[in-house]
């Protein structure tokens, strides 16, 4: 679609071929991939696990806003 | 064009805290901050030490004399040095960013935004015998209560408001896909158990009106155009979540803006009438697997993703019949991403991850659920999804994946940064920002549409009117303000015929 651009047409195209690319990846190598992503996700949740505050029911529960616009 | 942000607000452990005191803090301890910061360079450039004093003082005064046609006045009000204003509305610190020409620079002003509330916090916390104060740039408490985030569009005056209703509600509908910021929690008080794209959704519950805080309407009819009511409407946006990430923002403006062009020039032909938009609203935002098929009028069905390729078509179409291949280059980025992001959408969701702010938040949401075996109501939960839009950069979890390279970007932190202090060039935004940062001893007020000055030799406040929200540019009057030592000779050159 947005090769029938006529203008920024090369950029389109290279954007379509990049998520083509991610599409073909996503189906072939889907199990390999989720057990890479959750390795990663894995890492991410770790470092949150420091930062995120302690208490959460109580902290959650405290956050009370007015209402507003 | 131009955003406005309420943050939620909180004093850990003191969840009575008066928030509108809370709110005042911390925008007096911004203003307080920057106007010390100014002060050291005015005792460099000025002569006359009293003159400083007095410049401190009346700042002070600033605040409560512009809050007059406020019906909340005696809260903080001021206008900082990038244009943008940083005041309290209702019990929330609100930032309205200056006025922007497109959706890149609104990103940048937006983001600066963060960065001046995460240093409000911190100069406010140094305050003796102050608690220390939390701010989130989120929409809901998930208790029931609800706040901000708003977008202005100017629209021509001449656009007549049925069709702005007509073609604008099945955008809104179904523009969360890209534009919502996640949340857990289905209904008002956020009791219903599970994820939903968008933050606001469940707070709206009319198609039009004129209300802010309660029956809230999809689209709404405020109209202050903040500029020649002749020639222009201020569209205001109220149905948008607040976003962090930089490309849920651009889209978020970057198509609306692109849609209401369509509509001025009354471009589109379709009808993509929403059997039911609020009720649509609401369902295509509890189905984050965006499989659920909206009606329209005409009998036909598909998604919102599906929906939200029909605006995009006529967008393709419009910008191809008005500019041809003479298309500035972010129009062009705002068509590409959106077609990218639609299309891999409707692939799978979870490849925008890196982009939207709702596939991040639920990226990580999902990450605990399978980690930890936890259910939706599991107070940690909500806590990712509250600390997710918390604005210190140690502990918000937006900023901690931004820290890791996990998001997308399109501007830089340089630009974000520069943006705190500078205005935007090709808007009023410079003039305004530029008179506070020069001649800030003597501007006793300043609005979207005027600067007020208060000189010595001038018994009367002297209003400088900015209604053409397109003059006041850098070009305008650089060489105008670099000329003028003190708001006199700038005042004088102004009033003088030129």
């Amino acid at each position: 679609m947005a090769a029938k651009d006529t203008g920024g047409q090369e950029r389109a195209s290279r954007q379509s071929e990049e998520a083509d690319e991610e599409f073909t990846e996503d189906s072939s190598d889907l199990k390999e991939r989720q057990a890479r992503l959750s390795e990663d996700v894995e890492d991410v949740l770790d470092e949150i696990d420091e930062v995120l505050e302690s208490d959460a029911e109580s902290f959650v529960r405290s956050f009370v806003q007015k209402g507003g616009q | 064009m131009g955003s406005e942000t309420e943050y939620g607000i909180s004093v850990p452990g003191h969840p009575n805290a008066n928030a509108m005191l809370t709110s005042s803090q911390i925008v007096n301890a911004y203003a307080t901050a920057m106007q010390r910061a100014r002060r050291a360079r005015w005792d460099f450039e000025e002569e006359n030490p009293l003159r400083d004093a007095r410049g401190f003082d009346l700042a002070r005064e600033l605040a409560d004399s512009s809050q007059l046609t406020d019906e909340d006045s005696g809260l903080a009000n001021v206008i900082l040095t990038n244009g943008a204003r940083l005041y309290v509305d209702h019990a929330h610190p609100e930032y309205s960013t200056p006025e922007v020409t497109n959706p890149r620079d609104a990103v940048i002003w937006d983001k600066a935004g963060e960065l001046i509330m995460a240093e409000a916090a911190r100069y406010a916390a140094l305050v003796p015998g102050s608690l220390p104060i939390n701010l989130y740039k989120n929409n809901t408490d998930n208790k029931g209560a609800s706040y901000g985030s708003h977008e202005n569009y100017l629209v021509s005056r001449s656009t007549p408001f049925a069709d702005i209703v007509r073609h604008l509600t099945p955008f809104f509908v179904t523009r969360q896909v890209f534009a919502g910021s996640g949340r857990v929690g289905v209904g008002q008080d956020g009791r219903g158990h599970g994820f939903q794209l968008s933050q606001r959704a469940d707070f709206f519950e009319v198609e039009v009106g004129l209300e802010t805080t309660l029956k809230r309407p999809i689209i709404n009819t405020r109209d202050e155009p903040h500029a020649d009511p002749e020639k222009h409407r201020r569209l205001h946006v109220i149905i948008g979540d607040a976003n962090l990430a930089e490309i849920s923002i651009f889209l978020k403006m970057g198509t609306t803006s692109l849609v209401l062009a369509m509509i001025e020039d009354r471009f589109i032909g379709a009808d993509f009438t929403v059997d039911q938009p609020v009720r649509t609203l609401h369902e295509v935002s509890h189905d984050p697997s965006l499989k659920h098929l909206v009606k329209l009028r005409s009998g036909r069905k598909l998604t919102a993703v599906q929906l939200q390729m029909e605006y995009f078509e006529q967008a393709r179409k419009y910008v191809e019949d008005r500019y041809g291949t003479d298309v500035d280059p972010i129009t062009q980025e705002v068509l590409d991403r959106w077609e990218s992001v639609l299309t891999r959408l409707e692939a799978d969701p979870m490849l925008l991850r890196r982009e939207l702010d709702w596939v991040a938040k639920l990226e990580l949401l999902e990450g605990y659920r399978q980690r930890d075996s936890l259910d939706w109501e599991e107070a940690r939960l909500h806590l990712v999804d509250l600390q997710y839009s918390d604005v210190r950069p140690e502990k918000g979890l937006y900023q901690r994946l931004a820290a890791r390279g996990r998001f997308e970007r399109i501007v830089t932190d340089e630009e974000i940064l520069a943006a705190v202090d500078m205005p935007p060039e090709d808007t009023r935004a410079y003039f305004r920002g530029r008179c506070l940062d020069k001649y800030a001893d003597s501007v006793a007020a300043a609005s979207w549409d005027s600067v007020i000055f208060d000189l010595p030799e001038r018994e009367s406040l002297q209003r400088i009117p900015t209604l053409d929200p397109l003059r006041g540019t850098k070009q305008h009057v650089q060489g105008l303000i670099e000329r003028c030592r003190t708001a006199s000779d700038l005042v004088r050159e102004l009033t003088s015929g030129s």
